[in-house]
């Protein structure tokens, strides 16, 4: 079965890539339970942006716009919660 | 974290919000039926900055939560065999059988181990030929590929000391259970997107075709979550019903093949009895008569046990967004994530573990 290292956020599994064999050293990939169940898309993943920039937000988006989270920052997941999107291979270039 | 952080950033959160507030004209029950994006919803306050128009109805996505009592009961019985090692995901452990949960087995000598992936319960039964290993298969489709897998190498392997002991659910047919009952809660859905990943949108069409409800496949940040919404709720206040993917990072409309076929070698699709909701037919997956062998219910003689919910407990009414965590008298009070009456309050998806671990103080 192949295997790849994947970060989270810096800790390091390996994860079997049997439904994923697709993935390349610097994809990043969704793991749930040991497996990287999908490569995700990064031209898709820019769509929503897209869309805010087209719909041209809030308005005024000049000075007071704080970026941040909404919410706390705790962390999140276990290992029935959803799987982080992680690149497989060279851990150290994940920030 | 990449793909994580740029989909928290509170400003394109709020653009999203106004962004579904331009088009919103009247009053929708909209469920996200996976307990990941509840948590998202109670802990980033999103249901605090979308229209007041919009209603969250919280779904029963929750492999934990609708694992049938009955299927706990049998997983204590199992763990407490002495030849038996005993592998599950951690959130099992506090989950309230009708006698006690599989963390107190554990502090009493049972052999119970954590994992993270169905393979690590296969290393310790290759590793192991002494004892009985078996793995607690609980899940939803995302989880089914890896319990799969774990069975197919086992068969390769020839292991005759590694079993599952599967409670697998659907989501489509509860979702259409929850469509077909007399008092319908919602008008459309945010699907979960990860299981979709696995099982693409297909199984979506004919349910969007005879209850002419929108189904939005979404993820599981707030953004994503903002963004199922918004197209949801432009599909309603235009009438239309469609199958949408409002998260195409991940999910492509066929899903994942390898994984599907994976799936439909080791399992068929079964009755199942959810939690707090009852029996649903074609609505769980079990061990193909080919892989019979690796039943844990037909190996440890366990099939027949059955159990009854206890009455105090409205997990059922939650998982079908009935009822509130809030609305429910024993919550925070006699129910609590350290003494949990029903599984929603214990499992890291369940909303009722979500309202008080988020919002239990701000309002209290």
């Amino acid at each position: 079965m192949r295997m790849g290292d994947v970060s989270f956020g810096g800790a390091v599994k390996r994860v079997s890539l049997a439904y994923t064999p697709e993935a390349e050293v610097g994809d990043f990939v969704i793991v749930h339970a040991g497996f990287a169940i999908s490569r995700l898309d990064q031209e898709e993943a820019e769509r929503v942006f897209q869309y805010l920039d087209e719909i041209g937000g809030l308005g005024d988006s000049s000075g007071s716009a704080s970026s941040g989270r909404p919410g706390d920052a705790g962390s999140s997941g276990g290992p029935l919660g959803s799987g982080e999107p992680v690149p497989p291979g060279e851990p150290e270039r994940q920030a | 974290m990449k793909y994580i952080d740029e989909y928290r950033d509170r400003f394109k959160s709020l653009e999203c919000a106004e962004a579904i507030r331009r088009i919103v004209t009247r009053p929708w029950k909209i469920m996200e039926v996976c307990g990941g994006q509840t948590h998202a919803i109670v802990r980033f306050g999103i249901d605090e900055i979308i229209p007041a128009e919009i209603t969250l109805i919280h779904g029963p996505g929750c492999p934990v939560c609708v694992t049938p009592l009955e299927i706990l009961d049998k997983a204590m019985a199992i763990a407490l065999r002495k030849e038996v090692t005993f592998c599950t995901f951690g959130d099992m452990l506090r989950v309230p059988g009708t006698r006690g949960d599989l963390a107190g087995a554990k502090s009493e000598g049972a052999d119970i181990r954590i994992v993270y992936s169905p393979m690590d319960a296969l290393t310790l039964a290759h590793g192991n030929s002494t004892r009985e290993v078996v793995f607690f298969a609980v899940g939803f489709e995302t989880t089914a590929p890896a319990n799969a897998m774990a069975v197919h190498q086992a068969a390769r392997l020839g292991l005759r000391n590694f079993s599952l002991l599967v409670s697998h659910m659907l989501v489509p047919p509860a979702m259409r259970a929850m469509l077909a009952a007399p008092a319908r809660q919602m008008d459309g859905f945010l699907a979960a997107g990860h299981v979709c990943t696995i099982m693409g949108i297909e199984e979506y069409r004919p349910i969007v075709e005879r209850y002419r409800v929108p189904i939005v496949v979404t993820g599981f940040e707030p953004l994503d979550i903002l963004q199922g919404i918004r197209m949801c709720v432009a599909q309603l206040e235009s009438g239309r019903a469609k199958v949408e993917i409002a998260y195409a990072r991940a999910v492509r409309p066929s899903g994942n093949i390898p994984a599907r076929e994976m799936i439909g070698e080791i399992f068929e699709v079964v009755p199942r009895k959810w939690r707090g909701i009852g029996p649903i037919p074609e609505s769980g997956l079990g061990l193909r008569e080919k892989y019979r062998s690796f039943d844990a219910e037909v190996r440890f003689d366990v099939v027949s046990i059955e159990a009854n919910e206890p009455s105090e407990c409205l997990s059922g009414l939650v998982l079908q967004g009935v009822r509130k965590p809030e609305e429910c008298p024993a919550f925070a009070m006699r129910c609590t994530p350290e003494t949990p009456l029903g599984a929603t309050m214990v499992s890291a998806e369940g909303a009722c573990a979500a309202y008080y671990r988020y919002r239990r103080s701000a309002r209290a």
